[in-house]
């Protein structure tokens, strides 16, 4: 008998015996106590919970009112934090692509080259309000893991129609393509291991700046 | 283990002032950030329920989700390994290793390899462990074991930790100050070196759908982002426990996981992969599922529901006896409560029987558990198999205190019953106290004092004090 044939053995004579006197039985699926699978709010509330998660978590934010504004916003972001050079995902909009900083294509860069790149500019596949979370698929205008993991800054635009409320509605939606790579980030890296003190940026990109669309949207499906 | 083991560990943690300090700002802090994000959610108490359904659901059916999980991770590019045992797992890690010709490998924090004790044998076999969580390099570096289930360091102060890099990181370590952050960035470029450059990952799992062969990994670090996204080969390994059956059910558990054990509305970082993905990621993947004991404590109804755990650490937040005695004294990877019952069910209560005592049975842990597991009630279970075992060699000696236990575990199956027992208990104690301690009690209970004098019930039982102090917050 293989291994698995063993514990696959062992784990059913385990179960089959019965559920002792006074513990309810095994309730069948689908039949789970009624959490909240919405956030009961209106948009406008939805938007303000998620900027304010994100000033929690000491993320810098632009709002901006339509997708046009975003080029000037990610130029001038960039030349306040004196970044020149910026990875981006292949597919990046070319009415994201800010001016004055040299732009390198990912095309299957090697990981010594992506980690000699300081920043990364990408989008998102959604945001989710309550928890201040922004979340990567490597859908559409976001490229793979490593592309937003070694460089040490990332700048994400997050359009309002991304944004959902609850943790259910973004797994819902996260649920239609279930095999690609996820990322949830939610605030920056941090550690308290040396004497509890908060230490934040451990591995990954230190800084997180977010240009947040309001305004007409980039199409939903990703 | 004996019982005095479990004693004289802690009689020489409580003699370690620093580490109480520390300890004591640890679950301070911890327990008032939980306490707020749990508060603000006017659902937690049905994700919490929804939580344990699911849990009890899935372990009434495991080897369906085991096998269906086995099915999802192959189609999606993995490989599933089963090990029955620590020995396996152990041989299954260090044969994928060795194939890749690497005499190094990266770790990100997982209990199930320590409780494999992974790390004795791959450096047995030549291959070089590296532990990429913080707390968890300092003490690989240390050469110590953990003190704290998500804090594993916390015993270990700024300077020592300093003096460990200096020695031990060599150009990363020169000249380096002992403040916390210089020390993180000194540790970041150190480990990027070791993210760059090795080709074989070795991590645990929080949960993994069967539905869709998803293994998900929450962290705070990144490093875990590293060790999932760099390597060229991925091995995960998981508690048979860990399967969920659908994708939507870590709709439940991520909310739960990151609001009781760090008390953040979301942890920084959650990594889902199903398989390999061409051109992200590690080109191969393997799952290993590991019994090791698992199986014994799924065919103890009552004490079943340890499996539940999803390793928040909430319950030593809470734990008078764990904030005390400190987590060496349980000689475990798992501490506190739920190490007071892991432990012996893994171990066997030959080596480890004394731990179902390290507690007072106040139930603060079954207060806040996510998933409520009733710890105090598994607790009575196992202590009533410890006196069971006993009794068999020394007969009959230990009637009295099997007695006690008994009645306890009837106690200990309603909340209710047990509120008014302990009230009922205080106004009765009044009457018997001589000193503080209760030098005899009426049977059936007269029994158990023979052995040892049972500590008079305070005025106001933890949990009385727990929900005032909550609710005076
Ligand atoms: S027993 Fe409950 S509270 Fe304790 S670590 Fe496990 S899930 Fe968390």
């Amino acid at each position: 008998m293989s291994s698995r044939d063993i514990m696959l053995a062992t784990i059913r004579h385990a179960i089959s015996r019965p559920a002792p006197d006074g513990l309810p039985a095994v309730p069948p699926p689908g039949d789970l106590p009624a959490y909240r699978r919405r956030l009961d709010a209106t948009g406008p509330e939805i938007v303000d919970r998620f900027l304010e998660r994100l000033r929690d978590y000491n993320v810098h934010v632009e709002v901006l009112d339509s997708e046009a504004a975003v080029i000037a916003a990610a130029t001038a972001r960039l030349a306040a934090l004196g970044l020149d050079r910026l990875v981006i995902p292949a597919d990046l909009p070319a009415a994201w692509r800010p001016a004055g900083v040299t732009l390198v294509e990912d095309q299957a860069l090697d990981h010594q080259t992506l980690n000699a790149i300081p920043g990364a500019l990408t989008g998102a596949a959604l945001a989710i309000a309550e928890t201040g979370s922004i979340v990567l698929d490597g859908g559409r205008h976001q490229g793979r893991r490593a592309l937003t993991l070694l460089p040490d800054y990332h700048l994400c635009v997050v359009f309002a129609g991304q944004l959902v409320g609850l943790v259910p509605e973004a797994m819902d939606q996260l649920g239609r393509h279930p095999a690609r790579p996820i990322t949830f980030f939610s605030g920056p890296s941090a550690t308290a291991d040396i004497e509890l003190d908060r230490v934040v940026g451990v591995h990954g990109p230190r800084t997180l700046d977010v240009l947040f669309v309001t305004g007409p949207t980039q199409p939903r499906e990703f | 283990m004996s019982n005095a083991t479990f004693t004289s560990r802690a009689a020489k943690s409580l003699r370690n002032s620093q580490l109480r300090r520390n300890i004591n700002k640890a679950t301070t802090t911890i327990r008032g950030k939980t306490a707020r994000v749990t508060a603000e959610l006017p659902d937690w108490e049905a994700l919490r329920l929804a939580g344990r359904e699911i849990k009890r659901s899935t372990l009434a059916e495991l080897d369906k989700h085991l096998i269906a999980l086995e099915e999802s991770v192959t189609r999606a590019g993995g490989t599933v390994h089963w090990a029955r045992d620590a020995a396996e797992a152990r041989e299954i890690v260090v044969r994928l290793t060795k194939a890749h010709n690497t005499d190094q490998v990266i770790k990100i924090k997982s209990m199930t390899t320590d409780e494999i004790e992974l790390n004795p044998a791959l450096e047995g076999a030549g291959i070089r462990p590296y532990e990429t969580d913080l707390a968890d390099m300092i003490v690989q570096m240390g050469r110590e074991k953990p003190s704290h289930l998500l804090v594993p360091a916390i015993h270990k102060n700024r300077v020592e930790i300093r003096d460990l890099f200096r020695d031990q990181m060599g150009s990363h370590g020169e000249g380096l100050s002992d403040r916390p952050t210089d020390l993180t960035k000194a540790a970041r470029a150190y480990l990027r070196d070791k993210f760059l450059e090795t080709r074989v990952a070795i991590s645990g799992a929080n949960f993994a759908v069967a539905e869709t062969g998803s293994v998900v990994v929450v962290e705070s670090e990144g490093n875990g982002r590293m060790c999932l996204t760099l390597p060229d080969v991925l091995i995960s390994i998981m508690g048979i426990e860990k399967v969920l059956p659908r994708w939507q059910d870590l709709e439940v558990f991520l909310q739960l996981l990151p609001r009781a054990a760090t008390g953040e509305r979301m942890n920084p970082y959650t990594s889902i992969w199903t398989g390999t993905v061409p051109g992200d990621g590690p080109r191969e993947f393997h799952l290993v599922l590991l019994d090791n004991g698992r199986s014994k404590i799924l065919a103890d109804e009552v004490s079943r529901e340890t499996l539940h755990c999803i390793r928040c650490s909430r319950c030593l937040n809470v734990c008078p006896v764990y904030e005390r005695a400190g987590g060496h004294a349980y000689d475990s990877m798992y501490q506190g409560p739920i190490g007071a019952i892991v432990t012996p069910q893994l171990k066997g209560l030959e080596e480890a029987g004394s731990l179902p005592y390290a507690s007072s049975l106040c139930g603060a842990c079954h207060e806040v558990c996510p998933v409520k597991i009733n710890i105090p009630q598994i607790l009575v279970h196992l202590r009533g198999k410890v006196v069971e075992s006993k009794r068999e060699t020394a007969l009959g000696k230990l009637s009295g205190e099997n007695m006690a236990m008994q009645v306890a575990s009837r106690l200990f199956n309603n909340q209710q019953a047990l509120e008014w027992s302990l009230w009922a208990g205080r106004l009765g104690q009044k009457l018997l106290t001589r000193d503080g301690v209760m030098p005899w009690l009426p049977p059936p209970l007269s029994g158990w004092t023979l052995s040892r004098d049972f500590p008079a019930l305070p005025e106001q039982s933890f949990r009385d004090w727990w929900k005032q102090r909550e609710n005076g917050k």
